[in-house]
């Protein structure tokens, strides 16, 4: 099929030998997840050419299950970027509308999805990046709980809020693909053993209590996209649902402080980029060793990850790291806090999943601050580590709008079956 | 405020350069991003941070692991089974 969208930077057609629930089923799986001899690039020129000597434990997890890897979809380098311009090989376009773009990160997976490509894709979410194209094309996406899927073969870039998570047209192929990924793996140490049981999938939001958060209808949502969200709630409450008001106090300082962190762990874990193990890039030998990798780093990296090594390298040094990542943990905590005590009053929270609609090509690549504000409404479920899913609720300006549902730490069941519960509705 | 000066420091600490045509870009967006960064100093810090520490170290066994074939083929110009490198010093 024609990739109109530049959804996909490398097509492959990879039919898994298992015979599960996924048997013969297409699957797209994001640039960054690896996959045994099919190149992964994580949309970067400097990993051109790399081609994985194995799966990610997710992709081994797909093979069993009977899918066909369909090939790798386009996404923001690394996973840097709201809106998949970030790419080294050009922008994936919106199926909604290709004058604007997907959301980022996990962009291509979307633009794969919602353009009819494949049925499922699997997609990675730091602090959105699922939810957001999931959202503004369209789509079902989940970003699971921090643990639940293994992120053994993820690469990583802040890798204490990602996960690897479904994405699909609907909530039943998303939760099915959740069920597939989810479950224990010994070679994440963060891993949990909590698999998804797909037969235990029922709409159920009848006598739920849903807190539904004053920050996320504040400054800066449109108030368009509020009204369609705010519409979808009252759906809820006509499906049973008792809604109530909560509060978030600390989430003002969720995106400076999911911002900071992620950037210091970005400044880590992509040092391991030189050119010498792998990438198209090889370092001059014969030139001194600082010398040689920052010639292949600055000829590799882009505009936005560059901004971010920095970024993440100056707050971890000497005579800033108190001012900067300290301070950064104590409003994590503090947020986590926050969403918990939410959650004991609350069996789900609920909002937008983002304060606009897909901007137009370009509009967001200007000023990399604003670029950060559009994650507003879903770095803080990476912050709390809980589950969140997008889910389409209706159009403002002609363009899709997601609902976001949040749920208690390991808890996808209640929040798939809620969002199956308002898709049936709808 | 960090001048275009500490921006060519601290990129070269984590071995990068910014090109000089794009400098004061990165300079002014960098400081933009620092000030908004500043909305943590209102903080109210209270107790300690949690840490909940366990083990997650697995037996010292030998399990299966990349073949040396494996570990270089994405690698430029191997050597009798070694990775080459620039030089340290």
């Amino acid at each position: 099929m024609a990739d109109k969208y530049n959804a996909f930077l490398s097509e492959a057609e990879i039919a898994g030998e298992g015979d599960g629930i996924l048997k013969g089923i297409r699957v797209a799986v994001k640039d960054n997840i690896s996959t045994k001899d099919i190149e992964t690039t994580c949309a970067s020129k400097i990993l051109k050419g790399y081609i994985p000597p194995y799966d990610a434990h997710a992709v081994t997890l797909l093979k069993q299950a009977g899918a066909v890897i369909a090939g790798k979809t386009n996404m923001d380098e690394f996973g840097m970027g709201s809106t998949t311009e970030n790419s080294a090989f050009g922008p994936a376009l919106n199926p909604r509308d290709t004058t604007r773009v997907t959301g980022g990160s996990s962009g291509g997976s979307a633009a794969a999805v919602a353009g009819g490509l494949v049925p499922m894709a699997l997609g990675s979410d730091t602090g959105g990046s699922i939810r957001c194209p999931a959202a503004w094309c369209g789509i079902v996406g989940l970003k699971p709980s921090y643990g639940r899927v293994s992120r053994f073969g993820l690469i990583a870039y802040a890798n204490s809020f990602e996960q690897i998570g479904p994405m699909a047209n609907n909530v039943t192929d998303t939760a099915k693909l959740f069920s597939v990924i989810a479950g224990h793996d010994i070679r994440d140490s963060t891993s949990v053993n909590k698999p998804y049981d797909f037969a235990g999938l029922k709409a159920d939001i009848a006598g739920k209590t849903i807190g539904i958060p004053q920050e996320y209808f504040g400054e800066g949502v449109d108030e368009a996209v509020a009204e369609t969200v705010r519409n979808a709630i009252a759906k809820l409450e006509e499906l049973g649902a008792k809604t109530v008001d909560v509060s978030l106090p600390s989430m003002k300082y969720a995106l400076a402080a999911y911002y900071v962190t992620c950037t210091c762990e970005a400044s880590s874990n992509l040092d391991r980029f030189d050119g010498v193990r792998y990438g198209e890039i090889a370092p001059d030998t014969n030139m001194p060793w600082h010398d040689a990798y920052t010639k292949v780093r600055t000829a590799g990296f882009g505009d936005e990850v560059r901004r971010r090594i920095i970024l993440g390298t100056f707050a971890l040094s000497a005579g800033y790291y108190g001012k900067y990542y300290v301070k950064a943990r104590y409003a994590r905590q503090q947020i986590a806090r926050d969403f918990a005590k939410a959650l004991t009053e609350c069996d789900l929270l609920a909002g937008p999943t983002m304060p606009n609609v897909a901007p137009k090509l370009g509009e967001l690549t200007k000023d990399p601050l604003q670029m950060y504000q559009a994650d507003i409404l879903t770095v803080p479920a990476n912050i709390a580590g809980i589950p969140a899913i997008s889910v389409p609720c209706g159009t403002a300006h002609n363009m899709p709008v997601g609902l976001q549902l949040m749920g208690r730490m390991y808890d996808e069941e209640a929040v798939l079956n809620a969002a199956l519960a308002f898709e049936e509705a709808c | 405020m960090i001048t275009e000066e500490d921006v060519i420091q601290i990129a070269g600490l984590a071995d990068l350069s910014v090109p000089q045509g794009e400098l004061t870009a990165f300079t002014g967006s960098f400081n933009a991003i620092l000030e908004y960064f500043d909305i943590l100093d209102t903080l109210e810090i209270e107790g300690s941070l949690e840490r909940k520490l366990f083990n997650v170290f697995r037996e010292d066994e030998v399990t299966e692991s990349l073949s040396q074939e494996d570990a270089l083929k994405n690698s430029h110009n191997p050597e009798e089974g070694y990775i080459r490198a620039p030089k340290v010093v």
